[in-house]
C-alpha cells in the first residue's frame, strides 16, 4: 500500500497544477505516531504532505458535504478508500453533492489497523510506527514490536468486501482482490444467539463508558444534519446527561438514522475515545438491509436507498 | 428494521407494534390497541429502556 502514495501525490499535483480541481482532500501525518489527520491542499507544491498508510482510519467523505461545500466552489478531489468512495456515492445519492463537484482518487485498500490492539502490546507510549508491506514495526521507549498487519486489522476491515472504490475518476493503484465471506455477519449472529435479557445487558455494558462526546457522530459522513437530534432543545428528544437510558437512546437512534446508509467504514469506532464498538448497532442494520432489501450502501449512483424509496415488494409483515 | 434493532438490543418483540390505521378506521384502532394492551399485560411491566427518574 505504501507504493500508492507516490501515485496519489502525482495525481494530486497534476489535478491542482492543471486547475482541474480547487482542492485535494487527503490524509497527512498527525502530531503523534500512528495518527493521521485530514488535510485540504490547494497548491501542487504541498502534495508531499499527503500520506497513505494503514492508520488512515477516518472517512474523508465526511469533509465533503453540503455544509462544507458551496456551489460557488470548484471541484474537489478526494483520496478515497473503498468505504470513503461508497460514502461519496451516498452523498451524491442523497443530493449532498453532485457527481460533477467531486473528483474521486480511488485507492485500493488493504485495510486499516486497530490502534487499540497495537497500543495494548505496550505498557508505555508508542514513539514510532513504520510500515513495510505487510509488516508493521512499532516502537516505544522500552521495546520494539514487529507485527503482521493482518493480525491487527480492524474488525470492519477484516470483514470488508469492498476494498476497491466502486465509483472513481482515477485509480491510484491496481485493484486488490476482494474477499468473499461465508459468514459476513458472524458478530451480529453471536449477539442474536443470546436471550433477550443477555442482549439488553450486552448493549448496556457496551455503552456504559460513553461520555456523550459525540465523536462517533462527528466522524460519521452520514451525520451531516445541521442540527443533530441530540443537540435540539425544542423539542428535546433525548436527555443530555449520563443517564444510561439517555446514552442508549442516543446510540440506538443515531444508528437507526444510518439504516440502509452505513458503509461500515469504522470511522465511528476509530474516533471513539472510550473504545466503544458502536458498530454493534449499525452492523445489525446493515445485515437487515442486505437480507431484507439486498442492499449495500454506496455501490451504485442510480438507485435510491431502501428506506428512501417505496417498492410493492418491500417486506411488510411487521405491519399489522 | 427499527423493530428488528430493538429486538436485537433485547426488547421483547411483543412490546413493539407497527400499524397503519386510517382516521376513518375507528374500530381497527380500538382492536389494535386492545390487542397490544393484552400482549403487553401478559408480559408484565417493562424494565428495559425505561428511565428511572428516582436515580
Amino acid at each position: 500500500m505504501d507504493t500508492c502514495i507516490e501515485k496519489i501525490r502525482a495525481i494530486g499535483a497534476d489535478l491542482l497544477a492543471k486547475g482541474t480541481v480547487e482542492k485535494v482532500i487527503g490524509f497527512a501525518d498527525g502530531s503523534i505516531p500512528m495518527a493521521t489527520r485530514p488535510i485540504a491542499l490547494t497548491s501542487d507544491k504541498e502534495v508531499d504532505k499527503l500520506v497513505f498508510n494503514s492508520v488512515c482510519g477516518l472517512n474523508l467523505a465526511n469533509y465533503v458535504s453540503k455544509n462544507s461545500l458551496s456551489s460557488k466552489e470548484g471541484k474537489i478531489a478526494v483520496v478515497a478508500k473503498g468505504c470513503d468512495a461508497r460514502n461519496l456515492v451516498t452523498h451524491i445519492v442523497e443530493n449532498q453533492i453532485s457527481r460533477e463537484q467531486i473528483y474521486i482518487i480511488g485507492v485500493p485498500c488493504t485495510g486499516m489497523v486497530d490502534k487499540r490492539k497495537i497500543a495494548a502490546l505496550f505498557d508505555d507510549e508508542i514513539t514510532g510506527f513504520e510500515e513495510h508491506g505487510d509488516t508493521l514495526t512499532i516502537t516505544s521507549a522500552s521495546k520494539t514490536e514487529t507485527v503482521k498487519k493482518a493480525d491487527v486489522l480492524r474488525h470492519n476491515c477484516r470483514v470488508c468486501t469492498h476494498s476497491n472504490p466502486p465509483v472513481y475518476d482515477v485509480m491510484a493503484g491496481d485493484p486488490v482482490e476482494e474477499q468473499t465471506l461465508d459468514h459476513p455477519y458472524e458478530d451480529v449472529d453471536q449477539i442474536a444467539a443470546m436471550d433477550l435479557d443477555a442482549r439488553w445487558a450486552y448493549f448496556e455494558n457496551l455503552t456504559k463508558n460513553c461520555i456523550r462526546c459525540y465523536a462517533c457522530r462527528n466522524a460519521c459522513p452520514l451525520c451531516y444534519c445541521p442540527t443533530c437530534f441530540v443537540d435540539e432543545s425544542s423539542p428535546q428528544w433525548v436527555g443530555k446527561g449520563q443517564n444510561e437510558i439517555d446514552v442508549t437512546t442516543f446510540h440506538f437512534l443515531r444508528a437507526f438514522h444510518c439504516a440502509g446508509r452505513c458503509t461500515d467504514c469504522g470511522a465511528c469506532v476509530e474516533a471513539c475515545p472510550m473504545g466503544i464498538n458502536v458498530r454493534d448497532f449499525t452492523r445489525k442494520l446493515n445485515k437487515d438491509a442486505l437480507e431484507l432489501f439486498g442492499w449495500e450502501a454506496g455501490l451504485v449512483l442510480d438507485k435510491r436507498p431502501p428506506l428512501d424509496a417505496y417498492s410493492p415488494n418491500d417486506p411488510n409483515d411487521f405491519i399489522k | 428494521m427499527m423493530g428488528n434493532l430493538l429486538e436485537h438490543m433485547g426488547i421483547d418483540r411483543d412490546r413493539i407494534h407497527f400499524s397503519w390505521i386510517s382516521s376513518a378506521e375507528a374500530t381497527k384502532f380500538v382492536d389494535v390497541v386492545r390487542e397490544i394492551s393484552e400482549k403487553v399485560r401478559a408480559l408484565g411491566p417493562n424494565k428495559k429502556f425505561v428511565k428511572d427518574y428516582t436515580k
